[in-house]
């Protein structure tokens, strides 16, 4: 009755063929990604900054919270970067080792950006593909609550919280943890309408999947493209956040710092010629989130090829 | 013979909701499925055949378990599929299998096709050593004409018709009883279609399944169908034995359908009457009363509105919905 059945066959007998790698989606957006030059090089400049938060502290010569106070009103010409005093980037206004506390700065900006996007992959993304899948009521009350969160002024609220439970790394962390995800769970739930309407998953259902490996298996991996654009544009954001609230003297507490609240010191004393207490830590934070968006996009590009 | 698949009075409506109007407002019914009854012995294959929106999918779905009924039964092997305890359910998702006419949209992207096919496997005997899956797998991967060595390739590499045979794989891999296929062959090239038709054949024969064969092609549901079952609007107009539907047909309907479908040589083509239907198909929120076909029937006579007609048995398990009808000759369908 197969025409083709024999050939299929005889060509599998004689060949003994081994098992074919299939390229995944992903393995084609790989290669997609990696031609984008823009993004690739950002992805190196992205790698040279992780590794600069990382292993900057083994060459730093001081530590990022040692007063040098023989230095403190001699900044203008004892604090310029130089190599031979070992401040590489020169100090800050109260005699600290620039070069010390941009590698802590940098450090924790990134871990910042990274807990946030994190956070809103992990709980944004199953939210919003369980909201999306049941539907009906659970969706409307899963999305309300998405809602009434989001109408909030969290700013404000994050900055109230700082004020009263006092400022500390974790308070950060807790604040930008509990508004990054909101989103993502609306981006998500959004993908999840759509795919589960698709043919496979109605065949998994009718198979008898549980539905929690259905989210699991089938949808999560689908909408996944999207989020880890989202993802990857949501660091920079965070970043920023991050940046505004030590801006303001809220975020992270001394000796600790981060990129916002060098430049927020830096900015206090570029106008008397101290340039590089603001060029330094603003270089990183420019590169990271430069590269982040680049990042982004040439995700977008590779993971949609479509949508261009 | 008891019957493996018994369909008594099936009715499905959807709840349709006019876009802004108040949550308390009830909602207008949508009668997708009224009252069809069908039996489906072990081994046979019935055709259903109809235009878009008529039901067809929704029968199939109701069959599945995927669509709730909202009237009369769904009795599979004895057992009412309405009250099955959640392990009789198990047992009827394992025998009744679906194939889908889309065969990439089937698909889902991120998994092999390795993964594809042995889902239900791994759903359902979730203890199965690696190896023994895959070896599984690979014999079925023959059976259908895929060769197995392409086992962790993705959907998007292979053709529609190759497609196609993935998924009726994968609905093979737990020997089921009751196959559903869902017009599997619409979205395929003719050439790819019979070849598709005659793997679905074979294995039929082979591993005695039962089979629910879904098409608006009836070519195609003559050459694989033992029974077939006319479907307008969500009811029933005409059932009979394959053959005799297609050549004799009783109802004004059916011989539409059949006059409809083109015969591959000109002359005979332009020669033969065929009564076009004027017209489209009514909505199914307010379906004409009485016969819902009067609308478009030809033979319509006042009478029609009156009340719905009863299907009645004309013998030799020939049934139609139709108090007018008479045979009629139909120049028969190539193949």
């Amino acid at each position: 009755m197969l025409p083709n059945r024999a050939a299929v066959e005889g060509v599998a007998a004689q060949m003994q063929l081994a098992e074919v790698k299939g390229r995944s989606l992903w393995a084609d957006a790989r290669s997609r990604f990696f031609r984008n030059k823009a993004a690739v090089v950002s992805l190196v400049l992205l790698g040279l900054v992780a590794a600069f938060a990382l292993f900057g502290g083994l060459f730093a010569q001081y530590e990022n919270d040692f007063v040098d106070f023989s230095l403190i009103g001699s900044n203008a010409y004892l604090g310029v970067p130089s190599i031979e005093t070992g401040h590489y980037f020169g100090t800050d206004s109260n005699g600290r080792d620039l070069f010390a506390r941009t590698v802590q700065g940098t450090g924790i900006s990134l871990m910042v950006g990274i807990v946030g996007a994190l956070v809103a992959v992990i709980v944004g993304t199953l939210y919003g593909a369980t909201a999306g899948y049941y539907g009906g009521r659970l969706d409307g009350l899963m999305m309300r609550i998405v809602d009434v969160l989001m109408s909030i002024p969290f700013m404000f609220v994050l900055i109230l919280m700082l004020v009263i439970f006092g400022r500390s790394i974790f308070m950060l962390f807790l604040g930008i943890g509990l508004i990054s995800w909101l989103d993502m769970a609306r981006i998500a739930r959004g993908q999840t309408l759509t795919i589960k309407n698709k043919e496979f998953v109605e065949v998994a259902v009718a198979t008898g999947v549980h539905p929690l490996k259905i989210i699991l298996r089938h949808i999560v991996p689908n909408l996944l493209g999207i989020v880890i654009v989202y993802a990857t544009l949501l660091v920079p954001n965070m970043i920023i956040f991050e940046s505004f609230i030590s801006f303001l003297g809220l975020g992270v507490q001394e000796p600790a710092t981060s990129l916002g609240a060098l430049i927020n010191e830096g900015s206090r004393t570029m106008q008397f010629g101290y340039y590089w207490q603001i060029a330094f830590p603003l270089f990183f934070f420019v590169v990271t989130i430069f590269a982040f968006f680049f990042v982004g996009d040439g995700l977008r590009d590779a993971l949609d090829p479509k949508d261009r | 013979m008891t019957p493996l698949l018994s369909v008594r009075d099936l009715s499905v409506t959807f709840d349709v909701r006019r876009p802004g109007s108040w949550p308390w407002t009830p909602p207008r019914k949508l009668h997708a499925v009224s009252e069809v009854s069908f039996d489906i012995a072990p081994g046979e294959c019935l055709g259903i055949v109809g235009e878009s929106g008529s039901g067809k999918s929704t029968i199939a779905r109701a069959v599945v378990g995927t669509l709730p009924s909202s009237g009369g039964h769904i009795m599979f092997e004895g057992s009412d599929l309405a009250n099955m305890d959640p392990r009789q359910r198990r047992v009827h998702r394992r025998d009744v299998q679906m194939i889908f006419q889309d065969p990439l949209a089937a698909l889902n992207p991120r998994m092999t096709v390795g993964e594809i096919i042995a889902e239900p496997l791994i759903t359902h005997e979730p203890g199965t050593p690696r190896k023994e899956v895959k070896k599984r797998v690979g014999e079925l991967m023959e059976r259908v004409g895929l060769l197995p060595n392409l086992i962790n390739r993705y959907p998007h590499e292979f053709s529609g018709g190759q497609c196609q045979r993935i998924g009726i794989a994968r609905a093979l891999i737990l020997k089921p009883k009751l196959i559903i296929c869902d017009e599997p062959v619409s979205a395929l090239d003719v050439s790819v279609q019979a070849q598709v038709i005659n793997l679905l054949m074979e294995l039929r024969r082979d591993m005695g399944l039962s089979m629910i064969f879904i098409a608006h092609d009836l070519s195609v549901v003559k050459h694989i169908s033992d029974r077939v079952l006319v479907l307008y609007l969500g009811r029933v107009m005409e059932t009979a034995e394959a053959r005799k539907l297609t050549t004799l047909p009783e109802h004004p309907y059916s011989q539409a359908l059949i006059a409809s479908v083109p015969i591959p040589d000109p002359v005979l083509e332009k020669a033969r009457p065929r009564p076009i239907l004027e017209g489209e198909l009514p909505s199914p929120l307010s379906p004409p009363s009485g016969c819902v076909f009067r609308t478009r029937c030809p033979k319509a006579r006042s009478s029609c509105a009156q009340e719905v007609p009863a299907l009645q048995d004309i013998g030799g398990r020939h049934f139609v919905a139709c108090p007018y009808h008479e045979a009629e000759q139909v120049l028969a369908v190539n193949g």
